[in-house]
């Protein structure tokens, strides 16, 4: 009993271990009302890093509803995406802030 | 060249009525003074609109402005002190206000609907001669490396705000 459940303690660990080491960081900047880069590639699990380099109050908000990130100045915030497919976005306060995540499986 | 760009100025400042000291090369705090003061201006037009307008699209695009424009102003303003400019009023400044003062007034008689048309009209009229006036002349004018930083980064600003404008007015239609 006992070393089953530590053979669960440890395969769960690996488990984590090995999604964790698959799953990576994509940093993007929002700057001068721009986003950079504007299309981005992921996989499902990866976080995606905003950075807000402006003064101004921006917002990652995805048209499918997906995700409503709120980046106040020179603040970084992140989403771990959890679904594939192609997700549009754009800044609630600036609107002609737009751009695109490609979620692979 | 020379001439070519005083004629670009001069059809700028002609076709929004925007006077602007003729021939006179701007000083850094004569720039930081109109620069400020388009921002206020557009706070209080926004200011007046969260109090009239009625469509929630025209009442956030309010509120759009007076935050981005009071952020602006703010670094405008910290800014100027770091540098030790202190902001020089000036007739380009003059005519803005007075000009500012006279649309806020005739706004103010319009009510709904009406209210709403006529006030992102004119945002989208005010941003397009803010941003004629930060190209062709106050950013070439500019002598401070940082100030000229700022005025650019304006520019993106009011130009962003210019479409967002564009954007709403077409939603009203
Ligand atoms: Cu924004």
């Amino acid at each position: 009993m006992q070393r089953a459940r530590r053979f669960a303690a440890i395969a769960a660990l690996w488990l984590a271990a090995g999604a964790s080491a698959r799953a990576a960081t994509i940093q993007i900047s929002m700057e001068n009302l721009e986003v950079a880069p504007a299309v981005t590639s992921a996989r499902v699990g990866d976080t995606i890093e905003w950075t807000n380099k402006d003064v101004l109050l921006h917002s990652a908000t995805a048209r499918n509803g997906d995700f409503d990130v709120t980046l106040p100045p020179k603040k970084t915030a992140s989403f771990v995406l959890k679904k594939a497919g192609t997700v549009d976005y754009y800044c609630r306060y600036h609107p002609n802030m737009k751009a695109t995540i490609n979620v692979a499986p | 060249m020379y001439v070519r760009i005083s004629a670009a100025i001069a059809a700028i400042c002609f076709s929004s009525g925007m006077a602007m000291a003729e021939g006179a090369k701007l000083t850094d705090p004569q720039i930081a003074h109109i620069a400020y003061t388009a921002g206020e201006i557009d706070i209080k037009a926004a200011k007046q609109a969260l109090d009239k307008a009625s469509s929630k699209d025209v009442k956030q695009f309010a509120q759009d402005m007076v935050r981005d424009h009071e952020a602006v102003n703010k670094q405008a303003l910290d800014l100027v002190k770091k540098l030790k400019v202190t902001p020089e009023d000036n007739e380009t400044s003059k005519a803005l206000s007075r000009q500012a003062a006279d649309k806020l007034a005739e706004l103010g008689k319009l009510k709904g609907a009406a209210f709403d048309k006529a006030y992102v009209a004119n945002e989208v009229a005010y941003h397009k001669t803010v941003d004629g006036a930060l190209e062709t002349q106050l950013i070439p004018s500019a002598s401070n490396s940082e100030l000229k930083g700022l005025l650019q980064t304006g520019l993106k600003i009011f130009q962003g705000h210019e479409q967002h404008a564009e954007h709403v007015a077409a939603e009203l239609k």
